[in-house]
């Protein structure tokens, strides 16, 4: 291999990690919310994409200036995942897991839907800080839009990961997707943890959406993909584990662009689902997680 | 300090409680006895709001608590080690002890009550990084009572504290039990091991098929010719 082509790979890896980031952050979001309420949501992509549209429209429609336009839609986040645990999943928690699945593909539908209303479905440019200039470092070229978003990424993560590990608050978040009965039994609200769990999901979605919106345009199904590969990073890490989603989404996004380099772009596709299937038939728990065991 | 009024539950359609009523003077420890599956995890699970009754009343220092939540009692000051320790497997030790105060609006005070829950079990501040799960059972069960101390509980539930350990070990978590009450804290205790209990309680109540079936000073329950024979093999 002559040392261009090597070069060629390490960018594309670059922009793979940059790709994975964003899927990793929606995969954690996946996970948070499985972790704590055995829901998989398959509206989070949609969600992330409605919430993406918020800011949109309070930018271009409003001029809202970037930063606290981003400040409120992450507000508008919040309240939205913790009203649709409180109104439309707590009352089907005990549901069986496919009424359970049936809700969050309604929630997809409704967002993707009204989203096609109000917006339409032509592709709309988001604006980003970052616009699409390249820096050169160690040889490479790299695009600062892939950098900005890979730090961003990088940055929601470590925040995240004090937010779990350090206040009371994100402890017993985690204390109650662990073990309800206890959680209840020290004096935590279980039902608001709950919330705020999707609230904090919701919130973590509408990041990557708008990390990716300058990449891959405005438009309702423009999650669609990125869901895709965000739940194949999550099985990947396995589903219990915040760690395994990011490492999981990093290399979903990493693979996925070399096998679009390497040998055809056609196959990106069908990577996502040849993914899922491989860590299923092999290590089921994932890469990260631990055996699953019913909560009772 | 608390009082139960004929209280009955039901896990669905299954009766565990039919009129259950008893008393728990302040101050003292009380012990419930009972074959498994007479009652005694349940009426526990009443008084920490974990189960709704289904009839009757619970008072806690004259107080009616059986319509509260569960996180409302705890506040109140009732503290429940519930069967089979229920310690946060995946979290530190002193994530589950920082966890057991909660529900505590003074938060200033949380590190002197960590100290005291050290003092009364040191080896849970040696294995404070280590996460819940790693522990042994005994180790598991002081974490369950130190986290329920955590909540500065006027009232502590304690069921089963013995379940499934090495005597020795039993015999340290009681002399901790002990000085726990001396210092101030009414115990409710649920207990297979009945011999156990009497040595420590006061006051026992005996129940059965989800009714109590006898009560009386501990002393006396001890030389009670059918407590004998059921529950202390003698």
């Amino acid at each position: 291999m002559t040392e261009g082509q090597l070069l060629s790979l390490a960018q594309q890896v670059v922009s793979g990690l940059s790709a994975g980031s964003i899927y990793a952050l929606l995969a954690l979001a996946l996970v948070l919310i499985y972790q704590s309420t055995d829901v998989v949501n398959f509206a989070q992509g949609e969600l992330a994409m409605f919430t993406t549209f918020i800011a949109f429209t309070l930018l271009t429609w409003y001029g809202v200036p970037f930063v606290p336009a981003v400040a409120l839609t992450l507000v508008f986040a919040f309240v939205l995942g913790y009203l649709i645990e409180r109104i439309v999943i707590r009352p089907v928690e005990d549901a069986p897991v496919l009424s359970v699945v049936i809700v969050t593909l309604g929630l997809y539908s409704i967002f993707n839907s009204v989203a096609g209303w109000v917006w339409g479905y032509v592709p709309k440019g988001f604006p980003s800080p970052i616009s699409g200039g390249t820096i050169r470092f160690a040889g490479l070229t790299v695009g600062l839009l892939d950098l900005w978003i890979l730090g961003c990424a990088l940055v929601i993560m470590v925040l995240l990961h004090l937010f779990l590990h350090r206040t009371t608050l994100g402890i017993a978040m985690r204390a109650t997707a662990h073990n309800r009965t206890a959680a209840r039994l020290v004096g935590i609200p279980v039902g608001r943890m709950l919330s705020l769990g999707w609230g904090l999901s919701a919130v973590l979605g509408a990041i990557a959406g708008m990390l990716a919106a300058p990449k891959i345009f405005l438009e309702p199904n423009m999650m669609a993909a990125v869901l895709l590969y965000a739940f194949a990073g999550a099985v990947l890490g396995g589903l219990t584990s915040p760690f395994g989603a990011i490492a999981g989404g990093l290399m979903v996004g990493v693979v996925e662009n070399l096998l679009g380099a390497l040998v055809a772009t056609e196959l990106k596709a069908g990577l996502a689902f040849f993914m899922i299937l491989a860590v299923l038939v092999v290590r089921p728990q994932g890469l990260f997680g631990t055996a699953y065991r019913r909560k009772v | 300090m608390l009082r139960l009024e004929g209280v009955s539950a039901a896990y669905g359609r299954i009766q565990a409680l039919r009129g259950v009523s008893l008393e728990v003077p302040a101050g003292s420890i009380v012990a419930l006895l009972g074959a498994n599956g007479a009652g005694k995890t349940t009426t526990l699970r009443v008084i920490s709001g974990l189960l709704r009754p289904t009839g009757g009343a619970v008072y806690f220092e004259g107080r009616r608590i059986d319509r509260l939540p569960a996180e409302a009692i705890v506040r109140l000051g009732v503290s429940h080690v519930p069967e089979g320790r229920q310690v946060f497997a995946e979290l530190t030790v002193g994530e589950n002890l920082i966890l057991g105060a909660y529900a505590r609006r003074d938060r200033q005070k949380i590190p002197a009550d960590l100290d005291r829950v050290f003092g009364l079990f040191p080896v849970l501040r040696e294995r404070r990084k280590q996460p819940a799960g790693t522990l042994s059972g005994g180790e598991q069960q002081m974490l369950a009572i130190g986290r329920a101390l955590m909540a500065r509980p006027r009232l502590l539930l304690l069921d089963e504290p013995s379940l499934g350990l090495a005597p020795m070990v039993v015999r340290e978590i009681f002399r901790t039990i002990r000085r726990i009450n001396s210092e101030g804290t009414t115990v409710l205790l649920v207990e297979q091991d009945a011999n156990l209990a009497l040595q420590v309680a006061r006051f026992a109540y005996v129940l059965q098929t989800g009714q109590v079936v006898l009560s009386g000073p501990a002393a006396e329950l001890r030389q009670n010719e059918a407590v004998r024979r059921s529950y202390l093999g003698y």
